[in-house]
């Protein structure tokens, strides 16, 4: 019998791994290397923005500190200088959200509708009306700005938050609609066949069969957006005024104010605090935004 | 509403996807209740003709009737119609429940009819159990009586079916083929219905559609569609093994081809002046007989089988027969092997002739 002849020891089941092998220390190198080169700047914004004014001056900067001050991030939220008023970060930051929500929900709704009117409702020159908005994308902003100024003022909205939600919204909708498009795109024909003969119209079929199926996409552009509009700042010095200038208009103003001696630790703590909102973001939604990444970007 | 009307009718049909013409001035009459069969290989415009009569694509030319009434510019909600896809196509987030009653309740049905419309659609297809479910948490099987529901609520007169059965498993695909026959019978609605599936076609059908680019080749009960195929294109589309042509000539009354002479009594031409010609003779592996049968066969000679392939119920031999392949049918019982000479026969009146220029049949 050739069956009692095999050895009933040696190898059995899956082959075990070593924990240290060649490939897992380097893979795991240099993770932790590049991680660390990215840390560090973070690190040192942290300790400073909680170290008083004397402590910064001994110069250990990667030193954690030795008596922890939250009066930093105070003053940076509400007592901080610019050139014009001392009452920090927060009226930038209640601008911000004013610009934000309504820029925010202007374009994702816009783009949502605009790529799925061009993924699932071919219409005459759709394609070109799709080519030129992609276009629209190379364009450097900076050729913009002017006419920009001029459509404005002559639209009345110059120097007006709803001019600048105008502009953001106006300058995400390639972006965004080229993503909503994809995902769209990449979604079965038959169910927008199936939704048409059960007499769905444009609408129906948007809000009932696309949107509880979009969740993914809704977030990344909902991410893309919300980054975007905060960390704006060429278009907020532009478009507005000293009285409704955007959080990064705002830590710009207070970082390089030239009165009196330079607050390390405030500037620290303010620009964290601007970088809050992003962050806040990612944490919250980076597993949606993975997948509707992968789901926009892979179908075409 | 005039009973003998046709059910559906589709006249001079074009349909271009920028140059490329993938549906030519097709014509078709569909009677009331016939369960009408689109059959032929990928890409011959099948989909695209039902899509037409669903009113989901624009035609380019050509009218479309639906109950004596002309539809083509109608939405496809309006044309009394119900679809069934092959990728089943159910709202992802909605419940079984809410994919039968999402057409109604787009058309503005009362609640309680609705209610009923759904009780019965789940009813006849035994699906009330999966009412409240997630299409994600049924079987593929459930889901295309789901489908297949959902087209039965709107209470259409016209059922319009693309490929329902090609993502299921073999077993289940059969058990579902002879569902949607009873279901069928029992409601007595239009149905088309389109598959690549010979079997399918032959199975369901009251009559059966061959396309090839965009044309239909011929038009026929599954009898006729299979005994007296209208050209070579048919003859060898349909059934597996497929027919076996032999090239020769045909003289008005005998088909001879190198030293074999068959001589065509008791053959149905198709017109009465049969011609003579350039002819390829077509007989199905299935209607060449062995054994006993041969003394009785009007055309007898003998073969070496150069092949055996047994499959269970019957065995498949090859051999050559006049210069060319020849593919037999055997019971699988038969004891032969590569190499054996084989006393063959078959009866002209079963064969088909074509006119080898034209592939009509003669
Ligand atoms: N939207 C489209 N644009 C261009 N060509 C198409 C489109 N849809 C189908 N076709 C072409 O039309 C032909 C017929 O397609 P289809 O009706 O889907 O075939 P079938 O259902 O018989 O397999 C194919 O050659 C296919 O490539
Ligand atoms: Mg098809």
């Amino acid at each position: 019998m050739a069956d009692t002849a095999l050895p009933t020891h040696g190898p059995r089941g899956p082959k075990p791994k070593r924990a240290l092998s060649r490939t897992n220390i380097i893979v795991y190198g240099t993770l932790i290397v590049v991680s660390l080169y990215y840390l560090l700047p973070l690190w040192v914004m942290v300790m400073t923005s909680l170290k008083g004014m004397p402590e910064i001056r001994l110069g250990n900067i990667f030193a954690p500190p030795v008596e922890i001050t939250f009066e930093p991030w105070a003053r940076a939220w509400s007592g901080a200088c610019t050139g014009i008023n001392c009452d920090g970060l927060s009226r930038g930051f209640g601008n911000s959200v004013q610009i934000l929500l309504p820029s925010l929900a202007l374009s994702v709704a816009i783009a949502s509708v605009n790529g799925y009117a061009l993924a699932n409702w071919k219409f005459k020159g759709s394609e070109v009306f799709f080519t030129i908005l992609i276009l629209g994308a190379f364009i450097p902003y900076q050729v913009m700005l002017y006419p920009m100024v001029i459509i404005l003022r002559e639209l009345g909205l110059y120097g007006n938050l709803w001019g600048l939600v105008l502009v953001h919204t106006v300058f995400g909708m390639p972006i965004l609609t080229l993503l909503f498009r994809n995902y769209f795109a990449g979604m079965p024909e038959e169910l927008f066949k199936a939704a048409r003969v059960d007499g769905a119209g444009f609408w129906g079929i948007y809000f009932r069969i696309m949107l509880p199926m979009s969740l993914p996409i809704f977030v990344v552009a909902m991410i893309l957006q919300v980054t975007g509009i905060w960390n704006d700042f060429l278009f907020g010095v532009i478009f507005t005024k000293p009285e409704i200038y955007p959080m990064t208009v705002q830590l710009n103003n207070i970082v390089n104010s030239v009165q009196g001696v330079k607050e390390y630790n405030v500037n620290m703590a303010a620009t964290l605090l601007t970088g809050l909102v992003p962050l806040v973001i990612y944490f919250v939604s980076g597993k949606l935004f993975v997948r509707g990444i992968a789901a926009g970007a892979v179908k075409g | 509403m005039n009973m003998h009307a046709p059910s559906v009718r589709i006249r001079d049909l074009d349909l271009q996807f920028g140059d490329v013409k993938v549906l030519k001035s097709l014509s078709l009459d569909i009677r009331q209740g016939e369960f009408l069969v689109l059959l032929g290989s990928s890409g011959c415009g099948k989909s695209t003709l039902l899509n037409c009569i669903a009113g989901l694509l624009e035609v380019t030319d050509g009218q479309i009737f639906i109950q004596d009434q002309n539809v083509t510019w109608k939405e496809p909600s309006e044309r009394g119609i119900g679809m069934v896809f092959q990728s089943y196509a159910l709202y992802p987030q909605m419940t079984v429940e809410g994919n039968l009653s999402f057409g109604l309740k787009n058309a503005r049905v009362p609640k309680a009819e609705i209610a009923a419309r759904v009780a019965r659609a789940a009813e006849i297809l035994q699906i009330e159990p999966l009412l409240k479910r997630k299409p994600g948490a049924l079987s593929g099987g459930q889901r295309q009586r789901v489908a297949i529901g959902r087209a039965l609520v709107r209470d259409v007169d016209v059922f319009l079916f693309d490929e329902p059965l090609s993502n299921l498993d073999a077993k289940l695909r059969a058990d579902l083929r002879v569902e949607l026959k009873r279901l069928h019978q029992q409601l007595k609605n239009t149905m088309i219905y389109v598959t690549h599936d010979q079997v399918e076609a032959m199975t369901l059908a009251d009559r059966i559609a061959i396309m090839r680019g965009g044309v239909i080749m011929q038009l026929g009960t599954p009898d006729e569609i299979y005994n007296r195929p209208q050209n070579r294109y048919v003859a060898d589309f349909i059934g597996s093994p497929s027919m076996n042509f032999i090239d020769g000539r045909f003289d008005g009354e005998t088909f001879v081809a190198g030293d074999l002479a068959i001589p065509m009594q008791g053959y149905r031409f198709s017109s009465e002046s049969a011609r003579a010609g350039q002819a390829t003779i077509g007989i199905r592996p299935e209607h060449v007989v062995t054994g006993e049968l041969v003394e009785r066969a009007p055309v007898q000679t003998t073969v070496t089988v150069n092949l055996v392939e047994p499959t269970g119920p019957d065995t498949l031999v090859y051999a050559d027969l006049a210069g060319g392949p020849l593919r037999i049918r055997m019971d699988g019982h038969a004891q032969v092997r590569a190499g054996d000479v084989l006393p063959i026969g078959f009866e002209p009146s079963r064969a088909s002739l074509f006119d080898a220029e034209t592939e009509e049949r003669i």
